[in-house]
């Protein structure tokens, strides 16, 4: 067990470390430079000043090795857009939002999806199955975007149900965070609870048809009994797997959706660096979420021990 | 003695892409308290799915059960509805499966999966049900049984296994176990003593055993009446020890001579059956072994043979029983 977090915990810095170096260079490599975002018109000499203040006069690999060598020792550099502010901080300040958004997005999908991928897989083929099914594709189908603008429009703008944009930390109380993450995590969670919906039932009729599904059945127990406790374990094996995976999704979604929702988050950081071509907020924000998504996955695999005691690491 | 099952004129179905396949095509046997029996068949012949259909284990639709009478303890099985049903599933009736492998479900505990019926369908306390599955894993030879009871089913072997799906369908105290080819996948040395542990435990405990199997050898030592079926009927019935000496059925002396023997001379060839089961979806006209048929006749062709009575419980359905006995072929 030891000896798998280890190797996997190197195999997730290297990883990262690929990421973060792909992002470098491709940063570099897109037209437009965090001067030219800066200064509309102006004096070649003084776009060469300020070049020069923020080490982008140097060559790239020089630029590559002193920010990984900042990097190595916990320095992600300083936003080159208005007052400098340290990245640090701005991750820190947008990381809370994001992963409550993140977490609730997930809440959300797997009471939609859990329930719904058990009742079409057990009613196979029935009206209902059939609409999960359309349901499901509808979910996948429709662009978060357009989902969050329709919520807003629906439940923020005509009801008055919930609040339109923003967001309230946790500090404030439960109900105002909450409030004003419903919206955000429905679009947000939607197509991945689509996704889990449709894993969990292919995997459940799968699991349905093993033999031990007749025994349980052959000894006299109910039908709720056996599809909770004897057939959804199993079937959840290969769900969770996809779950990890699509947990990007999750992420990127959050990025689109924050925007819409006006919500100060990592997805919103980001956009707004890369509008701003500000290299040290992209690499930086990319730095941690691609960080998330390798623990997520890490947690995946070790959820496997518990769900299946076949797998022993 | 009054019966405890009587199957009659059990018919079985399942539409598939191709067509209907009657896998079983009006079969009647019964099964006495405490007495076991046997239903011999080659893959296919319908066996396995008319022991599936006495616990309503026929998943339907594809399978549809067009006629027929499921008599248990005098009451139709057939005509139970699912709750009354599972009332009789492992309380009353209980299964062996032939895949110990698969049997058991992987992400519980041996010990919850031998104790969960009992709960279920006795009422049993947590620790009533434990101390019983203890004593039962105990029974059926297993060591350690309390350490078992806590490990997962990928840590037992094939055998250990069906030692366990044993003690489970025993655990209920049904008066019925039916075994659907409950050694096929177990080491030959296993399978012996699988089968000696079911007869054993069986007859202390008066509990009535139906052996579905391939194999006449499991029969001719476990069995007490045999039902030998081809495509999806029975085609010979009797008493084991008649069945084994003197087979009435070609088919049935066929099976007899395509397994290797102790009681016969190293010379004597082991002898196949020539040919393929029929497809069911397209039965022959007539007599469907009449195409593997040594002893066939023109009247094999013509109509299928009902069963008539030889002798003293002996049935055979075929129109040529005299020239087998004589051992003339056609």
């Amino acid at each position: 067990m030891l000896r798998f977090l280890i190797h996997r915990s190197i195999g997730a810095l290297v990883v990262m470390w690929a990421v973060a170096t792909l992002v470098f260079f491709m940063l570099r490599i897109v037209p437009g430079d965090p001067i030219a975002a800066m200064l509309f018109d102006s004096s070649p000499e003084m776009a060469e000043q300020l070049k020069a203040k923020f080490g982008l006069d140097q060559p790239v690999y020089v630029q590559y090795v002193k920010w990984f060598w900042a990097v190595l020792q916990g320095d992600f550099g300083t936003s080159i857009y208005g007052s400098r502010l340290e990245v640090s901080r701005l991750i820190v300040e947008a990381l809370p939002r994001t992963i409550s958004l993140a977490l609730l997005s997930f809440v959300v999908a797997i009471v939609i999806a859990i329930p719904a991928g058990l009742i079409a897989a057990t009613r196979k083929n029935s009206k209902l199955d059939h609409s999960v099914t359309v349901f499901a594709f509808l979910g996948l189908s429709m662009p978060d975007f357009w989902l969050a603008i329709i919520l807003i429009i629906v439940f923020a703008a005509n009801l008055h149900w919930l609040p339109a944009i923003g967001y309230a930390p946790l500090s404030e109380g439960f109900w105002p965070w909450l409030q004003h993450l419903i919206l955000p995590a429905i679009a947000a969670g939607t197509a991945f609870s689509a996704i889990v919906a449709r894993m969990i039932r292919s995997s459940m009729l799968e699991v349905l048809k093993a033999d031990y599904m007749q025994v349980a059945r052959s000894k006299g127990l109910k039908e709720p009994f056996l599809i909770l406790f004897h057939a959804f374990p199993n079937a959840l094996i290969p769900v969770v797997t996809v779950m990890g995976i699509a947990f990007a999704l999750l992420m990127t979604a959050s990025v689109v959706v924050e925007n819409v929702f006006v919500i100060k988050g990592l997805g919103r950081l980001l956009i707004q660096g890369i509008l701003n071509r500000d290299y040290a907020v992209v690499q930086g924000t990319i730095l941690v979420v691609s960080a998330i998504f390798v623990f997520v996955n890490l947690l995946v695999d070790m959820l496997y021990t518990i769900i299946d005691p076949r797998i022993r690491y | 003695m009054s019966e405890l099952l009587s199957v009659e004129d059990l018919h079985v179905e399942f539409k598939t892409p191709e067509g209907l396949v009657r896998a079983v095509d009006g079969i009647s046997y019964s099964v006495s308290p405490g007495e076991v029996v046997a239903v011999v068949g080659e893959s296919g012949s319908g066996k396995s799915v008319s022991a599936r259909a006495v616990l309503g284990l026929v998943p339907r639709p594809p399978g549809n059960i067009p006629k027929g009478r499921i008599l248990f303890d005098g009451q139709d099985l057939l005509t139970l509805d699912d709750d009354s049903l599972r009332k009789v599933r492992g309380r009353r009736i209980a299964m062996i499966f032939q895949e110990p492998m698969t049997s058991l479900n992987p992400v519980i505990t041996i010990g919850r999966q031998m104790t969960e019926a009992m709960v279920a369908n006795l009422g049993y306390g947590k620790r009533q049900a434990r101390e019983k599955a203890i004593e039962l894993l105990r029974m059926v030879g297993i060591s350690e049984p309390a350490r078992r009871m806590k490990q997962y089913p990928h840590l037992l072997s094939g055998g250990m296994r069906q030692r366990v799906m044993i003690a489970m369908a025993l655990s209920c105290e049904p008066e019925l176990i039916i075994a659907d080819e409950p050694t096929t996948a177990l080491d030959v040395t296993i399978q012996a003593q699988i089968l000696t542990l079911m007869e054993d435990l069986c007859q202390r405990l008066g509990v009535a055993l139906v052996i579905i199997t391939h194999n006449l050898g499991v029969v001719a030592r476990y069995a007490h009446r045999v039902n030998v079926m081809y495509a999806g009927r029975i085609v010979e019935k009797g008493e084991a020890g008649d069945i084994y000496q003197q087979p009435r059925h070609p088919y049935t002396a066929g099976l007899l001579e395509s397994v290797p023997r102790m009681d016969r001379s190293r010379e004597d060839p082991i002898l196949p059956i020539p040919g393929n089961p029929p497809d069911l979806i397209q039965m022959p006209e007539g007599c469907a072994f009449r195409p593997r048929c040594k002893y066939a006749t023109d009247q094999c062709a013509i109509a299928a043979p009902e069963m008539q009575v030889l002798h003293r419980g002996h049935e055979s359905a075929c129109w040529n029983t005299d020239a087998l006995s004589r051992g003339v072929a056609a």
